[in-house]
């Protein structure tokens, strides 16, 4: 029977997938290389297929790559209806269907949502709508921005020292525009990384002329007459006068339009297994729609079973391939999703990358290079085993440090490595705001996994 | 009669035309440990990959010196120049190859290789047109040889009128490196290996102290007025990172080619489809790095404390060998490994190596050798092989044809 049905589904049925970007695109194209042959559609708010977002706030900014020319290359000839600049609004669990903003409804026998997150935006609308109050999310926020920036601005204002927003100083200051950047927590990236990097990453800033501002917040967005931007308020009762404002607090995931569908969505994003398979809102799996990328929630075993929610290029990509795969193979030929959580940057000429949970990471050791030289790998250690790894300038290297991770190696690292220096032997706390650690433990114990088949080995625990 | 143990037969010369059946029974024990004081030899593309990502393995000089040399892992001899970064661990690894690659390549040089693309087809017609009305060819001697040399002479900088006399320089010093002519060397080959050693470390002083005065839009020019943040290259750095490009680049594009065409002649309808879509030249390079790599093993490693891999202890200082070739066609990681298919959509090989001393040059080997297997293709008229297999050289670590005839009926 169940046989049958796969059979069916993969010579003639109709998969929907919802969310066409990154994560979209590289499913759909798995489901046609696996052989996936009934009927594929790709349902996308933006009015353009698929392209790549990492540019944008890089290349894009400094006018070496044009925000219209990063669609995404085709790995595979998908043969797919595209709806485009159409949102979705809605979902109908029971009847299988996909509700659209232009009334249209589209049938699936199974459902893919890959609809990511958005930009969340400066708080008060009246001062968000300010011109010269900008985001940078989409092709268009980036065609913007560098309108702006080259138009020579008097100074921008970054709100928030995240990744987007010191990659957006980065980008001013390689074009000589003045900028300063408002942190609420004591350094950039100390939400991804913790104290001990930020510091870092603040010298690199103050270094490359960057009026960097942190304990502070902005309390408002003052405009001139005509409706342009040109102060902004902080919470040091300083003012800073600015004509450009990019507001980069994070994002927001697009889960809004399944309000009431009865699947698992929230602020958060939607609860799936590790088989990328969505939870309904009483946690029972469903087995129909499925969910990758951005917006997507799923246990992973190398990290104490913790729903991971992951805004990472690489997870889009290896969720959307193992999602696809899922969708239309038996249950006992499916995968797990066990990415190895991974990410990269580049600001003032230097690359940065990590593998693994660096928050979840309660103490730091310098493992390779020093952190005044601002080249080295820093490891994260979490209850006696690695957790994470951080690079500066020394990419290379992370995938030794990931297979530690997948092995569980033990914390503190006691080994020598090239270039160890004295400073890197003892421990220190990786310094993380707010170090609020799940409790449990795993019941299973992870050996690691091949990396040719990716399959967990099950230990029972012992009592 | 006992069997020689495994890693020695791949030495041997008597294997050299065809390794693969040897990297197969490697492949049976990953983890082999053949003799005592002998290396240990990885064959598997997991283990392989996971070596050169290892900071406990060092490609230091020195640490090797102190593990003692075997034949495969000997240092060259580098005419008092300082080691270059492919023999140095970081930080000073990291220094040098920064500061050389901001000459080579992005951010700094984004079009650097991609610019030579005009004049790598020019050199490449030439050579095929001087082959005028021959109906056979020593593809090494006639075009895989003097084609990189060119390349890197117009890279560097080094001016055309005098690239007969960098010639006359680099081949006998390339010659030196390989142990068949080393073996034998009577005391005036390598007097003359020395000689030249000494005329290119000259000439390449002399042009680098004009670029100093004087940059041009050229490699040297690069390297010797470097002022980022690391600092400038000495004048030595200058000249040993010149020396390594000169000799890398060279020894392995030579083999790549050749290795490539011999491979193209075995497989006909590949040859013919390339001939048809120039394009394929892409795809065809990668497979080739991972069916035939010019680099088969990577024997110049030690680690600096005490390893583990698959419950194998490797003890600290012991010389580790990473056979490349063996790990390009482990079926653990391949489907269909002994299969030449440019059609593979996944063809990560380990052809360039992995890590922090992952192929320098390999853009330039890579569009080097995608144009000349594309104008062979297109310009011999019914190629074929005139003995198969060929000599081969007598090295292990760089292996390829030392000739390559090839019969044709004519020139498109």
């Amino acid at each position: 029977m169940a046989a049958d049905y796969l059979d069916r589904l993969r010579r003639e049925g109709r998969i929907v997938i919802v969310g066409a970007s990154l994560a979209g695109l590289r499913a759909a194209e798995t489901l046609r290389a696996e052989g996936f042959a009934g009927e594929l559609t790709l349902i996308g708010d933006e009015p353009y297929e698929p392209y790549d977002r990492p540019p944008l706030s890089k290349s894009v900014l400094l006018g070496m790559a044009s925000p219209l020319h990063t669609e995404l290359p085709h790995r595979w000839e998908i043969d797919a209806k595209w709806r485009l600049g159409i949102p979705a609004t809605g979902l109908d669990l029971a009847a299988k269907r996909v509700k659209l903003a232009d009334g249209d409804e589209v049938p699936y026998d199974r459902l893919l949502i890959a609809t990511g997150v958005r930009a969340r935006p400066w708080p008060k609308e009246d001062e968000a709508g300010l011109s010269g109050v900008c985001l940078l999310r989409t092709r268009e926020d980036a065609a913007d921005l560098y309108q702006r920036l080259k138009a020579g601005p008097r100074r921008v204002f970054v709100i928030g020292a995240g990744f987007a927003g010191s990659e957006v100083a980065s980008a001013c200051r390689g074009m000589g525009i003045p900028v300063t950047v408002a942190e609420r927590a004591g350094a950039p990236l100390v939400g991804a990384l913790g104290g001990v990097v930020g510091a870092v990453a603040a010298d690199l800033q103050t270094e490359n002329g960057v009026d960097l501002r942190t304990h502070v917040t902005v309390t408002s967005l003052e405009g001139d007459p005509v409706g342009r931007v040109r102060a902004v308020h902080l919470s040091d009762e300083s003012v800073v006068e600015a004509d450009v404002v990019v507001v980069s607090l994070g994002s927001q995931r697009n889960t809004e339009w399944l309000t009431g569908s009865g699947l698992g969505a929230g602020p958060r994003g939607i609860a799936c297994d590790a088989g990328c398979r969505a939870f309904d809102f009483r946690g029972i799996v469903t087995d129909d729609v499925f969910v990758a990328g951005d917006v997507a929630r799923s246990p992973h075993a190398l990290f104490g079973y913790q729903f991971l929610s992951l805004e990472h290029w690489g997870n889009a990509v290896a969720q959307a391939e193992t999602a696809a795969h899922n969708m239309i193979c038996h249950g006992a030929d499916r995968r797990p999703h066990l990415w190895m959580p991974a990410f990269w940057s580049s600001m003032f000429g230097v690359n940065i990358k990590s593998v693994g949970v660096p928050p979840m990471g309660e103490q730091l050791m310098i493992t390779q290079g020093s952190l005044a030289e601002r080249r080295f790998v820093g490891v994260y250690g979490y209850k006696g085993r690695v957790i994470a790894a951080v690079s500066f300038d020394n990419t290379r290297w992370l995938e030794f440090y990931a297979r530690q991770i997948e092995q569980g190696e033990p914390f503190p690292v006691e080994f020598p490595t090239m270039d160890r220096r004295p400073e890197g032997r003892q421990p220190v706390p990786a310094d993380f705001p707010d170090p609020s650690l799940p409790t449990h433990g795993p019941t299973v114990t992870l050996t690691g996994y091949s990396p040719a088949d990716q399959q967990l080995v099950f230990h029972p625990a012992r009592h | 009669m006992t069997q020689a143990p495994l890693f020695r037969q791949i030495t041997d010369f008597a294997n050299r035309a065809n390794p693969y059946p040897l990297y197969e029974e490697l492949r049976k024990n990953p983890v082999l440990h053949e003799e005592e004081g002998g290396p240990y030899v990885f064959s598997s593309y997991y283990d392989i990959k996971a070596l050169l990502h290892d900071p406990r393995v060092s490609s230091d000089a020195a640490n090797l010196a102190a593990a003692g040399t075997d034949e495969l892992a000997r240092v060259e001899e580098t005419g008092g120049l300082p080691p270059s970064f492919l023999r140095l661990d970081p930080p000073e690894h990291d220094r040098l190859r920064r500061i050389a690659n901001s000459a080579f390549g992005p951010p700094h040089r984004p079009r650097r290789v991609e610019n030579m693309r005009g004049s790598m087809t020019a050199i490449v017609e030439q050579l095929i047109d001087a082959f005028g009305d021959a109906r056979q060819i020593d593809l090494v001697d006639q075009f895989a040889y003097p084609f990189p040399v060119t390349v890197i002479c117009r890279l560097l900088g080094v001016p055309r009128e005098d690239e007969p006399r960098f010639r006359a320089w680099v081949d006998p010093l390339v010659a030196s490196l390989d142990p068949d002519t080393r073996q034998g060397a009577d005391t005036e080959f390598s007097k003359a290996a020395q000689e030249a050693r000494m005329q290119l470390g000259m000439y390449l002083a002399g042009l680098v102290e004009e670029r100093a005065k004087e940059p041009r839009d050229d490699l040297l020019s690069d390297l010797v007025n470097s002022h980022g943040p690391e600092g400038a290259m000495t004048m030595m750095e200058v000249l040993s990172t010149a020396v390594l490009l000169l000799i890398a680049g060279h020894e392995t594009t030579v083999n790549l080619i050749t290795n490539g065409m011999l491979t193209l002649l075995r497989h006909p309808d590949i040859l013919q489809r390339l001939r048809q879509d120039p394009e394929l030249s892409v795809t065809i390079v990668e497979e080739l790095l991972r069916y035939e790599p010019p680099v088969q093993i990577v024997p110049q490693r030690t680690c600096i404390t005490d390893i583990e891999v698959r419950g194998v202890t490797i003890p600290k200082g012991s010389r580790l060998w990473l056979v490349l070739a063996a790990g390009n066609r482990d079926p653990e990681r391949f489907k269909d490994p002994e299969r030449f298919d440019p059609d593979r959509g996944d063809i990560q090989h380990l052809g360039f190596g992995s890590g922090i001393h992952s192929c320098f040059g390999a853009p330039l080997a890579r569009l080097e050798t995608q144009i000349a297997l594309r104008e062979l293709a297109r310009r011999l008229e019914n190629p074929r092989l005139v003995a198969d297999p060929p000599p081969y050289r007598q090295n292990a670590v760089l292996r390829g044809p030392r000739h390559l005839e090839i019969a044709f009926d004519g020139l498109h």
